[in-house]
């Protein structure tokens, strides 16, 4: 006869809801190592999606996503031209934020090159983008229908196509334009902010005793120009050929000191590192503290009906009862509570986890981890109720 | 005369609980035997150490002197015997009533029972229907499925009485186990406890301050001060 059982029949109501409170705490740190999780997802979606082998950015920078980084879009002509080089394609990242309905809007703007990659990583509805100009796919995450438009900048955008779920590294929704409109969005001003700073050019020059009238005027026209000029990009992402050494490539762009090749891994590494690394040890505390909790919570729990069952513990052993048979009762309460409750915290969390504001990844590996501790923090809670168990006298059984 | 013709056998026992000057002396030299199939009242005042006297007996509580054989086998000797395993001797050679039955509040009358069976090696089919049996011959058998909380105190003292006997031991403790029953259920559990001396052989020691019980006994010790001042036969009781 399983004593456990039927202490735990007896008490159900009790039982079920200790359980369930300690299944909510579970729940929390199942959530807690879910967003850790969800967080290197997020930010590695965007490296996924591009499937670029090299990361090319402004010399002394860990862009474009820890660091912002900005280089000519031309230099994609030298890219395409190193040997081993596939393919070279300029993309430009912004944070736009404005307000939609009454509300802020946050999403992640890319630019891409329609003839180059780094593009949408697949259209869930409608189509991708096939003019130069104002349309836009999003990512489903934006809410937004197909045939919407959203005003940024000067213009007007269509909303074309939707794609699954892809974020930027700050958990955004993705967009994606051409690269013209998203320097264009970027870049471009209003002719009112324009003609102010010709003027201004103007102004400064006219200052400058040397400067003939017309010497002036020719050069306003060439800064304004470079000034003006949005052919900007953030990043140009490669793709090696078949075959082509990734060091040797990476040495030969280094080699022109203007721009930095960071590798697929080295710009994992940044991400999920460096940037998140303040997020997994604030989550990591957490779990540790609310573990922690559990523990004591389960202690509690186990001394408190240990304490309940003296008069019970004293009677088995009057009549002979061996000590197993006392700590299996105690020992198999506190598994069973643990194992109902890991379980509750996970269906909780399964259920809803799609409901939460930011993304929940579930690694296998992390709930069997997390399994183990919750049985081996039961066992270990167990100990003080058993001490108390065993040294209950049998005397006590007898009297009121 | 023959070692094994007592089921209890006491000599000079002494308990002292504590030490120096709050040394309270319960049980002092007490002396006395019990056969096979004999029904014994100790009987005496609050605080005359009877209960000192049975937990003794029962292997619960360590004489502080003297010896204590139970069912031929030297338990204590100035202190428990070494290499007694008391919890063994305790599931198999003793069963316990109390004054409050004692039951497990979460076990059923009939699980109640079979818990004393299982942990003496029964296998659960065979507990279930020694169990069933046992509850039937105390008028029990429609309250197999009920909790304690559920029955009344003269059944819930029966079915302690059932678990008591459950691995047929030589020996039966029980203190005051009519105390907290009205006279009739009262008698009802002696006359049970009578039947079950003569019919299992089993030695019965029954404490008790109750003088309306004690009709029915083959002797009483009356017990004073931590003494056995008397000794007679239930004859003389009355
Ligand atoms: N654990 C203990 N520690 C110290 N003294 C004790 C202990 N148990 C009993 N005593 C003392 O020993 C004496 C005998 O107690 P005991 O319980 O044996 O009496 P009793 O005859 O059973 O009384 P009652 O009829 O009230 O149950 C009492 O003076 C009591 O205070
Ligand atoms: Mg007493």
């Amino acid at each position: 006869m399983n004593l456990a059982i039927r202490d735990i029949r007896y008490h159900r109501g009790r039982f079920i809801l200790t359980s369930i409170g300690l299944g909510l705490l579970l729940g929390v740190v199942i959530s807690m190592g879910g967003i850790y999780r969800g967080l290197i997802a997020d930010a590695l979606a965007i490296l996924h999606a591009n499937k670029a082998d090299i990361w090319v950015v402004q010399q002394n920078t860990n862009g474009p996503f820890a660091e912002s980084s900005r280089i000519p879009e031309d230099i994609k002509y030298r890219m395409r031209a190193v040997p081993g080089v596939a393919e070279a394609s300029p993309l430009s990242f912004q944070t736009i934020q404005i307000e939609r309905h009454g509300k802020p809007f946050r999403f992640f703007l890319i630019g891409y090159e329609l003839s180059g990659f780094g593009g949408p990583p697949e259209i869930v509805a409608g189509r991708g983008i096939r003019q130069k100009h104002y349309e836009m796919v999003a990512a489903r995450a934006m809410g937004m229908q197909i045939g919407e438009k959203i005003h940024l900048g000067l213009h007007d955008y269509t909303i074309v196509g939707l794609t699954g779920k892809i974020v930027s590294s700050s958990g955004d929704p993705v967009a994606y334009v051409s690269l013209a409109d998203a320097q264009n969005i970027q870049f471009k001003k209003d002719n009112d902010a324009i003609r102010n700073d010709r003027e201004r050019i103007g102004a400064n020059l006219a200052n400058i005793q040397t400067l003939s009238p017309v010497q002036g005027k020719y050069l306003q026209k060439n800064i304004s120009a470079i000034t003006e000029s949005t052919h900007t990009v953030n990043t140009i992402v490669v793709r090696l050929a078949p075959g082509a050494n990734l060091q040797e490539v990476q040495d030969r762009i280094s080699r022109w000191n203007h721009f930095k090749p960071i590798s697929d891994a080295e710009q994992t590494a940044i991400l999920a590192k460096g940037m998140i690394e303040k997020a997994r040890m604030q989550l990591g505390l957490f779990r540790v503290i609310l573990l922690v909790i559990s523990a004591v919570i389960i202690s509690l729990i186990i001394y408190t009906s240990t304490l309940d069952k003296i008069k019970v513990i004293a009677t088995l052993k009057l009549i002979g009862s061996q000590n197993r048979v006392i700590i299996g009762m105690i020992l198999q309460q506190s598994l069973l509570m643990g194992f109902i409750a890991y379980f509750i915290g996970y269906g909780l969390i399964l259920l809803t986890y799609e409901k939460f504001p930011r993304r929940i990844v579930l690694e296998p590996f992390d709930m069997q981890i997390l399994f183990v501790i919750v049985m081996a923090i039961c066992i270990i809670s167990s100990f003080v109720g058993i001490r108390k168990a065993l040294k209950v006298e049998p005397g006590e059984a007898l009297g009121g | 005369m023959d070692k094994n013709m007592y089921a209890i056998e006491v000599e000079r026992l002494t308990k002292i609980y504590g030490k120096g000057e709050t040394a309270v002396t319960a049980i002092a030299d007490a002396t006395l035997q019990v056969k096979p199939g004999e029904l014994v009242a100790i009987l005496g005042p609050s605080g005359s150490g009877k209960t000192t006297l049975l937990t003794c007996i029962g292997l619960i509580n360590e004489p502080t002197h003297g010896t204590v054989v139970i069912d031929g086998t030297t338990v204590a000797d100035e202190g428990w015997k070494s290499g007694i395993d008391l919890k063994r001797m305790r599931r198999e050679k003793l069963g316990f009533i109390f004054q409050a039955h004692n039951l497990i509040p979460f076990l059923t009358a009939q699980e109640n029972v079979m818990i004393a069976l299982e942990i003496n090696n029964m296998t659960k089919n065979e507990a279930k229907s020694r169990a069933t049996e046992l509850l039937t011959s105390l008028n029990l058998g429609h309250r197999l499925g009920n909790y304690p909380s559920a029955l009344s105190g003269g059944e819930a003292q029966r079915v302690a009485i059932a678990r008591a006997l459950a691995n047929k031991p030589r020996v039966i403790l029980a203190d005051e186990p009519t105390a907290a029953l009205d006279t009739e259920n009262g008698k009802n559990v002696m006359a049970l406890l009578k039947k079950l001396a003569v019919e299992n052989h089993s030695a019965i020691l029954v404490v008790t301050h109750d003088h309306r019980m004690v009709e029915g006994f083959d002797r009483i010790f009356q017990v004073s001060d931590g003494r056995i001042i008397d000794e007679k036969n239930s004859i003389d009781a009355g």
